[in-house]
């Protein structure tokens, strides 16, 4: 492929992904209002959180009755693989200052990662183009997409009525799904639901999911047999 | 102060805390993230709170493990997953599962 087909091929991909992914921001939106906050807020939280990871558990923790600082802290630990793909993207991206470094990283999430990262190695420009494309075009259409479940979200009345709960539970279930190929990635998701459920009835709502995270130190502190079984 | 402004701060917070995650990672020196400890504890961070937020979210109500409609629909969710559906298509699907089985009075 020529250098601009290439390119043409990453600009593609981001408008597909971006699509796709906007879209479930109609989700969220009807979620966080779903969970107490207003149309405002469930807006600000696309506009500056901007990770779907983070802005589920904000909401989640919220929805199940914990504090507000149990959310922050929750959705920022949720966060932390973000810093990791600005590591990976940093060589591709440099020379990188100012007000644009500031804007990279708030569309560094794992869609436009994976899309700069999926072009040949060898043509950086084409990954330029993937990152950017991608990071913007999801920062778009997640946000205009935010707004349409917020509205949603408090035109209805009871949300359990319309299953809202078990498509928290979903959306959950279905960041974590692409995460569970190994088998180690496996028992800890297994062994973190497990102590946060038995954490439920003694702790206050939201420790016990942080508390799960004690269970990915304990996995990730000794070095695996096989290097290749550590999820991305 | 009131529950609202509290949240507002909670939000802003959030937005804070997140954006210097995502920049820290594009100034910090590549070698101090180098730490294969570090690496593999924050790829396991996220896999744990995943799971956990779904299991919370799937199975209690308050402070009590609760099995109902929620359960059904998960379990459907799972199976399209599987299948490879459209993350949309999941949590719709679940919605609608939840809902339907509530309507007829169950769970």
């Amino acid at each position: 492929m020529t250098a601009m087909s290439r390119r043409d091929a990453a600009r593609q991909q981001a408008l597909s992904v971006s699509l796709a992914t906007g879209a479930y921001a109609v989700s969220f939106g009807a979620l966080s209002v779903a969970a107490g906050l207003d149309v405002w807020q469930t807006m600000a939280l696309s506009l500056l959180v901007f990770s779907g990871g983070s802005q589920f558990a904000f909401v989640g923790v919220l929805g199940a009755g914990g504090t507000a600082a149990a959310a922050v802290a929750t959705s920022t630990f949720l966060g932390l693989r973000n810093g990791f793909y600005g590591v990976a993207l940093a060589p591709v991206l440099r020379p990188l200052a100012g007000w644009r470094r500031a804007w990279a990283a708030q569309v560094t999430i794992d869609e436009s990662t994976a899309v700069a990262l999926a072009q040949p190695a060898d043509d950086i420009r084409a990954r330029r183009t993937g990152f950017w494309w991608t990071g913007v075009g999801v920062f778009v259409a997640w946000n205009a997409i935010t707004v349409v479940g917020a509205l949603l979200g408090s035109s209805i009345g009871d949300p359990a009525q319309w299953g809202l709960d078990a498509a928290a539970a979903a959306a959950f279930l279905g960041l974590l799904w692409p995460r569970l190929a190994t088998t180690p990635a496996q028992a800890v998701a297994a062994a973190s639901a497990v102590i946060a459920l038995v954490l439920t009835p003694v702790l206050p709502s939201g420790l016990p999911i942080l508390a799960a995270a004690l269970v990915a130190v304990a996995a990730g502190w000794r070095a695996p047999r096989a290097p290749e079984e550590v999820p991305e | 102060m009131s529950d609202y402004i509290l949240m507002w701060i909670a939000i802003v917070a959030a937005g804070a805390l997140a954006w210097a995650t995502k920049y820290a990672g594009h100034v910090v020196p590549e070698s101090w993230l180098e730490n294969p400890r570090v690496h593999r504890i924050a790829a396991y961070v996220t896999v744990a709170l995943l799971a956990a937020l779904f299991a919370v979210q799937a199975v209690t109500s308050g402070t009590d493990v609760v099995l109902d409609a929620r359960v059904a629909a998960v379990g459907v969710a799972a199976v399209l997953l599987w299948r490879r559906a459209p993350f949309i298509v999941v949590v719709f699907a679940a919605a609608a599962v939840a809902a339907g089985l509530r309507a007829l009075g169950w769970g």
